[in-house]
Protein backbone atom coordinates (compact mmCIF):
# COMPACT_ATOMS: atom_id res chain seq x y z
CA UNK A 1 0.00 0.00 0.00
CA UNK A 2 1.13 3.01 -0.44
CA UNK A 3 1.47 5.40 2.40
CA UNK A 4 2.15 9.18 3.04
CA UNK A 5 5.23 8.88 3.72
CA UNK A 6 5.59 8.14 0.35
CA UNK A 7 4.52 11.11 -1.23
CA UNK A 8 6.19 13.31 1.56
CA UNK A 9 9.61 11.59 0.62
CA UNK A 10 9.16 11.94 -2.98
CA UNK A 11 8.47 15.70 -2.82
CA UNK A 12 11.38 16.32 -0.23
CA UNK A 13 13.51 14.61 -2.56
CA UNK A 14 12.28 16.27 -5.88
CA UNK A 15 12.82 19.89 -3.18
CA UNK A 16 16.20 19.10 -2.48
CA UNK A 17 16.91 18.30 -6.04
CA UNK A 18 15.69 22.02 -6.91
CA UNK A 19 17.65 23.51 -4.32
CA UNK A 20 20.89 21.61 -5.55
CA UNK A 21 19.66 23.07 -9.13
CA UNK A 22 19.37 26.62 -7.87
CA UNK A 23 23.00 26.31 -6.75
CA UNK A 24 24.90 24.36 -9.58
CA UNK A 25 22.78 26.61 -12.41
CA UNK A 26 23.33 30.11 -10.85
CA UNK A 27 24.33 31.90 -13.90
CA UNK A 28 21.61 30.99 -15.80
CA UNK A 29 18.48 32.47 -15.24
CA UNK A 30 15.93 30.38 -17.46
CA UNK A 31 16.88 27.24 -15.43
CA UNK A 32 16.68 29.24 -12.39
CA UNK A 33 12.93 30.02 -12.82
CA UNK A 34 12.59 26.13 -14.29
CA UNK A 35 13.76 25.13 -10.49
CA UNK A 36 11.52 27.19 -9.09
CA UNK A 37 8.76 25.59 -10.81
CA UNK A 38 10.17 22.51 -9.39
CA UNK A 39 9.90 23.82 -6.05
CA UNK A 40 6.16 24.51 -6.72
CA UNK A 41 5.74 21.04 -8.42
CA UNK A 42 6.82 19.43 -4.97
CA UNK A 43 4.75 21.70 -2.68
CA UNK A 44 1.80 20.70 -5.16
CA UNK A 45 2.50 16.95 -4.56
CA UNK A 46 2.67 17.40 -0.43
CA UNK A 47 -0.75 19.25 -0.72
CA UNK A 48 -2.36 16.66 -2.77
CA UNK A 49 -1.04 13.75 -0.80
CA UNK A 50 -2.27 15.46 2.44
CA UNK A 51 -5.71 15.94 0.08
CA UNK A 52 -6.03 12.64 -0.49
CA UNK A 53 -4.74 10.91 3.05
CA UNK A 54 -7.17 13.19 4.95
CA UNK A 55 -9.91 13.14 2.96
CA UNK A 56 -9.75 16.83 2.56
CA UNK A 57 -10.48 19.23 -0.30
CA UNK A 58 -9.17 22.18 1.24
CA UNK A 59 -5.48 20.43 -0.27
CA UNK A 60 -6.70 20.55 -4.34
CA UNK A 61 -8.30 24.21 -3.98
CA UNK A 62 -4.89 25.47 -2.36
CA UNK A 63 -2.92 23.61 -5.51
CA UNK A 64 -5.59 25.09 -7.86
CA UNK A 65 -4.50 28.61 -6.68
CA UNK A 66 -1.02 27.72 -6.24
CA UNK A 67 -0.61 26.37 -10.14
CA UNK A 68 -2.54 29.73 -10.84
CA UNK A 69 0.37 32.63 -9.51
CA UNK A 70 2.56 29.98 -10.66
CA UNK A 71 1.68 30.61 -14.28
CA UNK A 72 1.20 34.17 -13.64
CA UNK A 73 4.66 34.08 -12.60
CA UNK A 74 6.10 32.38 -14.96
CA UNK A 75 4.52 34.95 -17.39
CA UNK A 76 5.78 37.58 -15.95
CA UNK A 77 9.29 35.99 -15.79
CA UNK A 78 10.03 34.93 -18.78
CA UNK A 79 8.58 38.50 -19.94
CA UNK A 80 11.39 40.62 -18.10
CA UNK A 81 14.01 37.89 -19.22
CA UNK A 82 12.86 38.55 -22.90
CA UNK A 83 12.83 42.69 -21.75
CA UNK A 84 16.49 42.06 -20.04
CA UNK A 85 17.89 39.93 -23.05
CA UNK A 86 16.30 42.83 -25.31
CA UNK A 87 18.15 45.56 -23.01
CA UNK A 88 21.27 44.37 -22.40
CA UNK A 89 21.91 41.05 -24.58
CA UNK A 90 23.04 38.63 -22.07
CA UNK A 91 20.91 36.74 -19.33
CA UNK A 92 23.92 35.65 -17.23
CA UNK A 93 23.24 36.42 -13.58
CA UNK A 94 26.54 37.99 -13.25
CA UNK A 95 26.25 40.82 -16.13
CA UNK A 96 23.30 42.26 -14.14
CA UNK A 97 25.29 44.21 -11.78
CA UNK A 98 24.16 47.71 -12.68
CA UNK A 99 22.95 48.26 -9.25
CA UNK A 100 25.98 46.86 -7.50
CA UNK A 101 24.47 44.58 -5.28
CA UNK B 1 4.20 -5.29 -3.87
CA UNK B 2 0.87 -4.30 -5.04
CA UNK B 3 0.39 -3.21 -8.29
CA UNK B 4 -0.13 0.45 -7.15
CA UNK B 5 3.27 0.84 -5.53
CA UNK B 6 5.14 -0.66 -8.47
CA UNK B 7 3.44 2.52 -10.67
CA UNK B 8 4.08 4.75 -7.55
CA UNK B 9 7.44 3.61 -7.71
CA UNK B 10 8.21 3.47 -11.22
CA UNK B 11 6.54 7.71 -11.77
CA UNK B 12 8.63 8.28 -8.73
CA UNK B 13 11.89 7.05 -9.91
CA UNK B 14 11.05 8.73 -13.44
CA UNK B 15 10.10 12.38 -11.81
CA UNK B 16 13.12 12.29 -9.87
CA UNK B 17 15.52 11.38 -12.77
CA UNK B 18 13.63 13.53 -14.67
CA UNK B 19 14.65 16.35 -12.12
CA UNK B 20 18.38 15.48 -11.90
CA UNK B 21 18.57 15.10 -15.90
CA UNK B 22 17.07 18.75 -15.92
CA UNK B 23 19.30 20.51 -12.85
CA UNK B 24 22.43 18.64 -14.73
CA UNK B 25 22.34 19.04 -18.17
CA UNK B 26 23.89 21.82 -20.46
CA UNK B 27 21.42 22.78 -22.66
CA UNK B 28 18.41 24.17 -21.81
CA UNK B 29 15.81 23.44 -24.48
CA UNK B 30 17.01 19.78 -23.05
CA UNK B 31 16.28 21.62 -19.38
CA UNK B 32 12.84 22.08 -20.58
CA UNK B 33 12.07 19.40 -22.49
CA UNK B 34 13.29 16.66 -18.70
CA UNK B 35 10.50 19.31 -17.25
CA UNK B 36 8.06 18.48 -19.24
CA UNK B 37 8.73 15.01 -18.55
CA UNK B 38 8.73 15.74 -14.55
CA UNK B 39 5.20 17.04 -14.94
CA UNK B 40 3.95 14.28 -16.80
CA UNK B 41 4.82 11.94 -14.14
CA UNK B 42 3.89 14.11 -11.49
CA UNK B 43 0.34 14.56 -13.26
CA UNK B 44 0.09 10.62 -12.93
CA UNK B 45 0.89 10.29 -9.72
CA UNK B 46 -1.55 12.86 -8.77
CA UNK B 47 -4.66 10.90 -10.63
CA UNK B 48 -3.37 7.77 -8.13
CA UNK B 49 -4.05 10.55 -5.63
CA UNK B 50 -7.46 10.86 -6.91
CA UNK B 51 -6.99 14.16 -7.48
CA UNK B 52 -7.87 13.87 -11.55
CA UNK B 53 -8.67 17.32 -11.94
CA UNK B 54 -5.89 19.01 -10.81
CA UNK B 55 -3.65 15.96 -12.56
CA UNK B 56 -5.30 17.01 -16.30
CA UNK B 57 -5.10 20.80 -15.27
CA UNK B 58 -1.13 19.97 -14.80
CA UNK B 59 -1.03 18.60 -18.29
CA UNK B 60 -2.56 20.61 -20.02
CA UNK B 61 -2.28 24.02 -18.16
CA UNK B 62 1.37 23.39 -17.35
CA UNK B 63 2.80 21.21 -20.13
CA UNK B 64 0.43 23.08 -22.87
CA UNK B 65 1.31 26.41 -21.67
CA UNK B 66 3.73 27.48 -19.54
CA UNK B 67 6.87 25.27 -20.70
CA UNK B 68 5.87 25.77 -24.04
CA UNK B 69 6.32 29.83 -23.14
CA UNK B 70 9.91 28.38 -21.45
CA UNK B 71 10.25 26.51 -24.63
CA UNK B 72 9.81 30.02 -26.80
CA UNK B 73 11.63 31.89 -24.75
CA UNK B 74 14.60 29.84 -24.61
CA UNK B 75 14.54 29.21 -28.66
CA UNK B 76 14.23 32.92 -28.85
CA UNK B 77 16.85 34.04 -27.01
CA UNK B 78 20.23 33.76 -28.58
CA UNK B 79 22.27 32.53 -25.34
CA UNK B 80 25.72 31.27 -25.13
CA UNK B 81 25.42 28.69 -22.99
CA UNK B 82 28.96 28.11 -22.18
CA UNK B 83 29.57 31.11 -20.40
CA UNK B 84 26.30 30.25 -18.33
CA UNK B 85 27.64 26.83 -17.67
CA UNK B 86 31.14 28.81 -15.97
CA UNK B 87 30.93 27.86 -12.48
CA UNK B 88 29.12 24.50 -12.46
CA UNK B 89 31.87 22.03 -11.16
CA UNK B 90 32.88 25.07 -8.73
CA UNK B 91 29.49 25.37 -7.08
CA UNK B 92 28.73 21.62 -7.00
CA UNK B 93 29.79 20.39 -3.83
CA UNK B 94 27.88 23.19 -2.27
CA UNK B 95 25.55 22.65 -3.71
CA UNK B 96 25.22 18.34 -3.14
CA UNK B 97 25.80 19.15 0.60
CA UNK B 98 22.87 21.38 1.14
CA UNK B 99 20.84 19.55 -1.06
CA UNK B 100 21.35 16.15 0.76
CA UNK B 101 21.67 17.77 3.86
CA UNK B 102 18.21 19.03 3.24
CA UNK B 103 17.29 15.63 1.62
CA UNK B 104 18.47 13.89 4.66
CA UNK B 105 16.43 15.76 7.69
CA UNK B 106 13.31 16.09 5.82
CA UNK B 107 13.20 12.12 4.99
CA UNK B 108 14.31 11.56 8.94
CA UNK B 109 11.30 13.76 10.03
CA UNK B 110 9.19 12.61 7.56
CA UNK B 111 9.47 8.47 8.22
CA UNK B 112 9.80 8.81 12.13
CA UNK B 113 6.81 11.32 13.25
CA UNK B 114 4.35 11.02 10.44
CA UNK B 115 2.41 7.56 9.37
CA UNK B 116 -0.88 7.21 7.64
CA UNK B 117 -2.19 4.71 5.91
CA UNK B 118 -4.51 5.31 2.88
CA UNK B 119 -8.01 5.86 3.25
CA UNK B 120 -10.65 3.69 1.22
CA UNK B 121 -10.64 4.36 -2.22
CA UNK B 122 -13.37 6.36 -3.86
CA UNK B 123 -16.09 4.54 -5.72
CA UNK B 124 -16.72 4.55 -9.59
CA UNK B 125 -19.44 7.24 -8.69
CA UNK B 126 -17.23 10.17 -7.34
CA UNK B 127 -16.50 12.81 -9.32
CA UNK B 128 -13.48 14.28 -8.28
CA UNK B 129 -14.48 17.84 -10.96
CA UNK B 130 -17.71 18.05 -9.27
CA UNK B 131 -16.59 17.66 -5.66
CA UNK B 132 -13.50 20.99 -6.62
CA UNK B 133 -15.81 22.98 -8.34
CA UNK B 134 -18.53 22.36 -5.34
CA UNK B 135 -16.40 23.97 -2.98
CA UNK B 136 -14.21 26.03 -5.36
CA UNK B 137 -17.68 28.39 -6.37
CA UNK B 138 -19.01 28.21 -2.92
CA UNK B 139 -16.36 28.21 0.05
CA UNK B 140 -13.28 29.67 -2.14
CA UNK B 141 -15.13 31.76 -4.31
CA UNK B 142 -13.60 35.23 -3.59
CA UNK B 143 -9.93 33.56 -3.78
CA UNK B 144 -11.68 32.58 -6.72
CA UNK B 145 -12.08 35.60 -8.32
CA UNK B 146 -8.78 37.33 -6.87
CA UNK B 147 -7.00 34.55 -8.64
CA UNK B 148 -8.69 35.78 -11.89
CA UNK B 149 -7.85 39.08 -10.85
CA UNK B 150 -4.07 37.65 -10.89
CA UNK B 151 -3.99 36.14 -14.03
CA UNK B 152 -5.56 39.92 -16.05
CA UNK B 153 -2.49 41.53 -13.69
CA UNK B 154 -0.15 38.87 -15.45
CA UNK B 155 -1.89 39.24 -18.32
CA UNK B 156 -1.41 43.16 -18.88
CA UNK B 157 2.45 42.94 -17.02
CA UNK B 158 3.53 40.89 -19.59
CA UNK B 159 2.07 42.09 -22.90
CA UNK B 160 3.01 45.88 -21.32
CA UNK B 161 6.63 44.63 -21.04
CA UNK B 162 7.06 42.98 -23.86
CA UNK B 163 5.60 45.39 -25.94
CA UNK B 164 7.85 48.48 -27.56
CA UNK B 165 8.03 51.34 -30.19
CA UNK B 166 10.26 50.01 -33.03
CA UNK B 167 12.22 53.18 -34.27
CA UNK B 168 11.76 51.67 -37.71
CA UNK B 169 8.11 51.26 -37.72
CA UNK B 170 6.53 53.70 -40.60
CA UNK B 171 3.12 54.12 -38.41
CA UNK B 172 1.54 57.58 -38.83
CA UNK B 173 -0.21 58.22 -35.49
CA UNK B 174 -3.60 59.52 -36.47
CA UNK B 175 -4.07 62.17 -33.95
CA UNK B 176 -0.68 63.88 -35.60
CA UNK B 177 -1.81 63.78 -39.21
CA UNK B 178 -5.35 65.82 -37.85
CA UNK B 179 -3.51 68.36 -36.23
CA UNK B 180 -1.64 69.36 -39.45
CA UNK B 181 -1.89 72.95 -40.48
CA UNK B 182 -0.94 74.75 -43.32
CA UNK B 183 1.60 77.12 -41.21
CA UNK B 184 3.16 73.66 -40.16
CA UNK B 185 4.15 72.74 -43.94
CA UNK B 186 4.52 75.73 -45.80
CA UNK B 187 6.67 78.56 -45.73
CA UNK B 188 6.45 81.28 -47.87
CA UNK B 189 9.81 82.91 -48.83
CA UNK B 190 10.54 86.08 -50.58
CA UNK B 191 13.72 85.89 -52.86
CA UNK B 192 14.82 87.24 -56.41
CA UNK B 193 13.43 86.79 -59.76
CA UNK B 194 15.07 83.36 -61.38
CA UNK B 195 17.21 85.61 -63.78
CA UNK B 196 19.06 88.00 -61.77
CA UNK B 197 20.17 85.16 -58.89
CA UNK B 198 21.62 82.90 -61.24
CA UNK B 199 23.90 85.53 -62.81
CA UNK B 200 24.79 86.63 -59.28
CA UNK B 201 25.62 83.12 -58.61
CA UNK B 202 27.46 82.90 -62.06
CA UNK B 203 30.03 85.37 -61.06
CA UNK B 204 30.23 83.71 -57.79
CA UNK B 205 31.19 80.84 -59.25
CA UNK B 206 34.03 82.37 -61.05
CA UNK B 207 35.73 82.92 -57.45
CA UNK B 208 35.20 79.80 -55.96
CA UNK B 209 34.14 76.41 -57.88
CA UNK B 210 33.22 74.37 -54.81
CA UNK B 211 31.14 76.95 -53.25
CA UNK B 212 27.43 76.05 -54.92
Amino acid sequence: MITLEHYLVLAALLFSISVAGIFLNRKNVIVLLMCIELMLLAVNINFIAFSFFLQDLAGQVFVFFILTVAAAEAAIGLAILVLLFRNRGTINVQDLDEMKG
Amino acid sequence: MTFELFLFYLFGAILLGAALAMISVRNPVHAALFLVVCFVSAAALWLMAEAEFLGLVLVLVYVGAVMVLFLFVVMMLDINIARLREGFSEYLPVGLVVAAAMATVLVLVITRYITMDAPERAGPEYANTEALGAVLYTEYVYPFEIAAVILLVAIIAAISLTMRRRPDNKRIDPARQIEVSREGRVRMVSMKSEDKARRARGAERDDDPNQE
